[in-house]
């Protein structure tokens, strides 16, 4: 094989941005249009949760409730003139773009909360949001060091203040000084902030022993999501069968398959074998992509390490095989690592993809193109309202990354706030610096508390009959499979709705825990998983957990 | 001085804004006892309203309830006319407003792909950004010896133009305008308005500029005010999404990335579909939601920061317009300039009337057009980055943004 092989985004086959363009590129949004050849549709899309259609159409009216007086309609039947954008009129793509995450238990949940701070009674005291991985809303504590440093910065008439040690001061002016009129509220260059961008460098050539990193390679974006999103806009082209495909485990994190389906991209599931602690195998991956070469042009493999929602982590050995099958297979890397510092089992570590490629022969090192995602809402930050992060892009042909620079410029920039907190993140305190201490102390807590909770969660529903929970090796969820019995399954079939939404709803009416139901994320037919986050604080998650398995044994017992 | 960024060009931020932020971002700070005293309560109340009292929470994806709700209250002070929360879906800037609101109303292929009509001139970042949301671009001219008013002919023109290469199904305007500085008067809104409800023609409108209306005999009406004080056959139906941002005039917070739309008369089940694609952006940033809450809800008279912000908002509008003016003369005076007066925004958009031999040299060194020469020896040989016009759509004439 010829080392020096043609790069598959080669600027020919990426959609170019022209402007004023009248012709419709081919297979811009092929899949989705009226009367567009069915073949380009998702393959077999993992089942959604989907509860009744009521509750959504019926959702943006709820409000109303809240005795906000709801917008005038023509009731006097003055002119019935039918609106110009109505359900059957809009963008059909933007219909079939569901997450799982924010879906309708979610929307049940706030409805809850509510009733029970109008006095409403439950059979519980609070609703407890064990959906969604918000370290912050389940009451993580901030670092101080950062929440110091982004104080200063937006309001610099606190340097002068004695109670701020000097190291944050030092950091802010530093990243003022990086900002045009040095302040956060001027846009910053489409790519990030120049002196974060090398940051970002330095910081993984530390993470990765030594491995260089170019600055020009990092691309700072609004949360990983935000790169992620605009890395597959790059990807996707092509009709019929040669519309792209895009590989994603099962079970993912919901924005994969809602990108995928917003894209018009074809979506080839691989499973991960849950016997094996959901582990990566190769054979499934080659099934997948055999199968999926009948229909598609599978074009990118998106890993998530570690897992989301399974919580793995992938060995050293996995992520070199992975990178042969990519280079084999002619596929883009995507590498999700945004729970790179969330690592708790013993005998696994981290290790980022880029590392891994860069120590294996020129032939994989100098020619596999791979886009590393990370970002500071999970880890031992925990600052998702930021919207702070960044990718890594390697072996990518230039073209295709003046591309890249253009789409990125229609947002304009990331926000600086978010920019800037990225850059205490790559370049936290050092020892002999007055912040260093709390620092540490503040970090390891978080992240021992974690590791804490992760085994809890592991012990507890294991000894739940019916309730098998792989290890939680990283990450910030446990994905626990659940038996539901016959009977249960064919009321909720009967209700329209798939058996582990049933059982999250009917959990979260009877103890007010909200849970996000395995068919949000994928999982082989026939199996049912919840996925809970592992983030509440310790004796609250023991109540949590006790909650659930008691629930679990009733649920049992009422359907048996 | 060719993008909108008042902070880069040394405008100074709000101090009550960054303040309050600062606390948000610390909360230890509201211990200290150099803040005013209405800054601590402002701090505490929206800190309250994040999830665990914390900036760094997801919030809802259309937005923090609390903010959604001064932003209603603020529209309703402002025109006198309610406005409902559950409307507004606040977003990482107006930018991603309009791209959410453009993308959900595009469809079709071919001679029956989505069209939307656009001002010429317009924003720089339009033409991008409708370009990825593959819609197919229906530019109207504006009328520069009118001061760049809109023109009912110039619609219809535009709209008879391209009936058979696309369907026309919205129409975008800038009021006041970008990078006009026009700003229209409630006949030239009216009129819009007919038209649109004519044409089937949903309405956006993007007002950022609002708070920096400094033209004499002018003020601005928003597009949401003069329909509903028109006939209900208009009132009730006409689909309209304003939106306003942090990046406005006399806030400046481009950096911070938050806006939001007003959404009104769109069918209840296609509302549904706002929140459902701000999803996939998860929440927009916090303190940003927090800096639109402060924009919206400002000091008010006897509060201990009222003083200090009404004579920083005072400095920055009479910077604006006092430039504006001069900058205008200026502009007129040098040979082969003309430039329209501006009524309000940051830009203007002077006319250069460039000597033949530019567009040879245009032509040979490869360059798309003779504003853009202009502004590359412009910025090589004196530093001043300024905006080319053919980026905002004019092609058969120069300007300067």
């Amino acid at each position: 094989m010829s080392a020096t092989r043609m790069q598959m985004l080669s600027s020919r086959s990426v959609r170019l941005l022209s402007r004023g363009r009248n012709e419709m590129l081919a297979g811009r949004s092929g899949a989705q249009r009226p009367g567009g050849d069915p073949r380009t549709r998702s393959l077999t899309c993992p089942p959604l949760s989907s509860s009744s259609s009521p509750g959504r159409a019926l959702s943006s009216l709820s409000a109303t409730r809240r005795g906000l007086p709801k917008e005038k309609m023509s009731e006097n039947g003055i002119m019935s003139r039918a609106k110009v954008l109505t359900i059957d009129t809009m963008n059909p793509t933007v219909k079939k773009v569901e997450y799982a995450v924010r879906g309708p238990i979610v929307q049940r949940a706030v409805e809850l909360e509510r009733e029970l701070s109008e006095g409403m009674k439950k059979p519980f005291a609070e609703v407890i949001r064990a959906n969604i991985g918000d370290a912050h809303a389940m009451g993580q504590q901030p670092i101080t060091f950062f929440r110091q440093v982004l104080a200063l910065c937006s309001y610099p008439e606190l340097l002068s203040d004695s109670t701020f040690p000097e190291d944050t001061k030092s950091r802010a002016c530093r990243i003022l000084q990086s900002c045009g009129g040095n302040s956060m509220g001027s846009y910053s260059a489409s790519q990030g902030i120049d002196s974060v961008r090398q940051d970002v460098a330095s910081y993984i050539v530390r993470r990765d022993g030594g491995v260089p990193c170019d600055p020009n390679n990092i691309y700072l974006t609004t949360g990983a999501s935000d790169g992620i999103m605009t890395m597959l806009k790059l990807l996707v082209c092509g009709e019929g069968t040669t519309r792209t495909g895009v590989m994603i485990p099962i079970p993912q994190y919901p924005l994969y398959s809602a990108a995928l389906a917003e894209l018009g991209a074809v979506q080839i599931n691989y499973f991960l074998n849950e016997e094996k602690c959901w582990s990566l195998d190769i054979t499934e991956l080659q099934r997948a992509v055999n199968e999926a070469r009948q229909h598609c042009n599978p074009r990118a493999l998106c890993i998530i390490n570690p897992g989301n929602p399974t919580g793995q982590v992938q060995s050293r050995q996995c992520i070199e095989d992975v990178i042969r099958f990519a280079a084999k297979e002619r596929l883009f890397l995507m590498a999700d690592e945004v729970y790179q510092d969330n690592v708790y089992a013993e005998g696994c570590q981290f290790h980022s993809f880029k590392k891994v490629l860069f120590e294996m022969e020129p032939e994989y090192a100098e020619t596999v193109e791979l886009a590393s995602f990370h970002s500071t809402s999970k880890c031992y930050m925990g600052e998702c309202g930021f919207r702070g992060g960044y990718m890594e892009i390697i072996n990518m042909d230039d073209e295709v990354k003046d591309q890249l620079t253009k789409l990125l410029s229609v947002r304009l920039c990331p926000p600086v706030p978010g920019q800037a907190l990225m850059d205490l993140v790559v370049n936290p305190p050092q020892p002999g610096e007055p912040s260093y201490d709390t620092f540490i102390k503040e970090r390891t807590a978080t992240l021992s508390a974690l590791a804490e909770k992760a085994k809890l969660t592991e012990q507890v529903l294991n000894t739940v009959q019916g309730i098998s929970c792989n290890p939680v090796q990283g990450a910030m969820y446990s994905f626990p499979r659940i038996t539901i019995p016959e009977k249960a399954i064919k009321e909720a079939t009967e209700k329209g709705q798939q058996p582990d939404m049933f059982y999250c709803m009917k959990m979260l009416e009877e103890t007010g825990i909200c849970l996000v139901p395995g068919s949000g994320f994928g999982q082989k037919d026939g199996t049912y998983h919840f996925r809970m986050t592992i983030l509440p604080p310790t004796d609250k998650l023991k109540i949590l957990l006790n909650k659930v398995k008691e629930f679990h044994q009733r649920f049992i017992q009422q359907y048996s | 001085v060719s993008s909108g960024d008042t902070h880069r060009a040394v405008l100074k931020p709000v101090s009550f804004l960054r303040q309050v932020l600062a606390v948000c971002v610390y909360p230890e700070l509201l211990e200290d006892k150099s803040l005013p005293l209405d800054v601590k309560i402002r701090a505490q109340k929206l800190l309250e309203a994040c999830d665990g009292g914390s900036v760094g929470s997801y919030t809802a994806s259309s937005g923090l309830s609390h903010v959604r709700q001064s932003i209603a209250e603020f529209i309703t002070k402002r025109d006198g006319i309610p406005s409902f929360a559950e409307n507004i879906f606040i977003c990482a800037g107006s930018q991603r407003a309009i791209m959410i609101a453009v993308k959900l109303l595009a469809s079709g292929e071919g001679t029956t792909r989505t069209g939307v009509l656009i001002p010429a001139p317009c924003p720089h970042t339009l033409y991008p950004l409708l370009d990825e949301a593959d819609v197919v671009l229906v530019p109207y001219q504006l009328m520069e010896e009118k001061g760049w008013a809109v023109e009912l002919d110039k619609l219809h023109q535009a709209l008879q133009a391209n009936r058979r290469n696309c369907e026309p199904r919205a129409i975008y305007i800038s009021n006041p305008g970008n990078p006009t500085g026009h700003v229209q008067d409630r006949k030239s809104i009216e009129e819009v308005i007919q038209f649109a409800a004519a044409e089937r023609l949903i309405l956006l409108v993007d007002e950022v500029y609002q708070d920096s209306v400094y033209g004499k005999d002018r003020e601005f009406i928003s597009y949401k005010k003069v329909l509903f004080e028109m006939d209900k056959e208009y009132a009730e139906t006409v689909e309209l999404v304003s939106f306003h941002s942090l990046s406005s005039a006399c806030v400046g917070e481009c950096g911070m990335r938050a806006g939001y739309m007003e959404v009104v008369n769109m069918d209840p089940e296609v509302m549904y579909y706002f929140d459902n694609t701000l999803c996939g952006d998860i929440s927009t940033p916090v303190t940003g939601q927090l800096a639109l809450d402060l924009m919206v809800i400002p000091p008010q008279p006897g509060d201990p920061s009222y003083d200090t912000y009404i004579q920083e908002t005072l400095f920055t509008l009479a910077t604006l317009s006092h430039n504006a003016k001069r900058v205008q003369e200026f502009l007129n005076k040098l040979p082969g300039v003309s430039c329209q007066p501006a009524m309000g925004g940051i830009y203007l958009f002077p006319r250069l009337h460039l000597p033949c031999g530019i567009k040879e040299q245009a032509k040979v060194g490869n360059v798309p057009k003779n504003d853009v020469l202009y502004c590359q020896k412009l910025l090589e040989e004196e530093g001043v980055l300024a905006g080319a016009g053919q980026y905002g759509g004019i092609t058969d004439s120069c300007h300067l943004r």
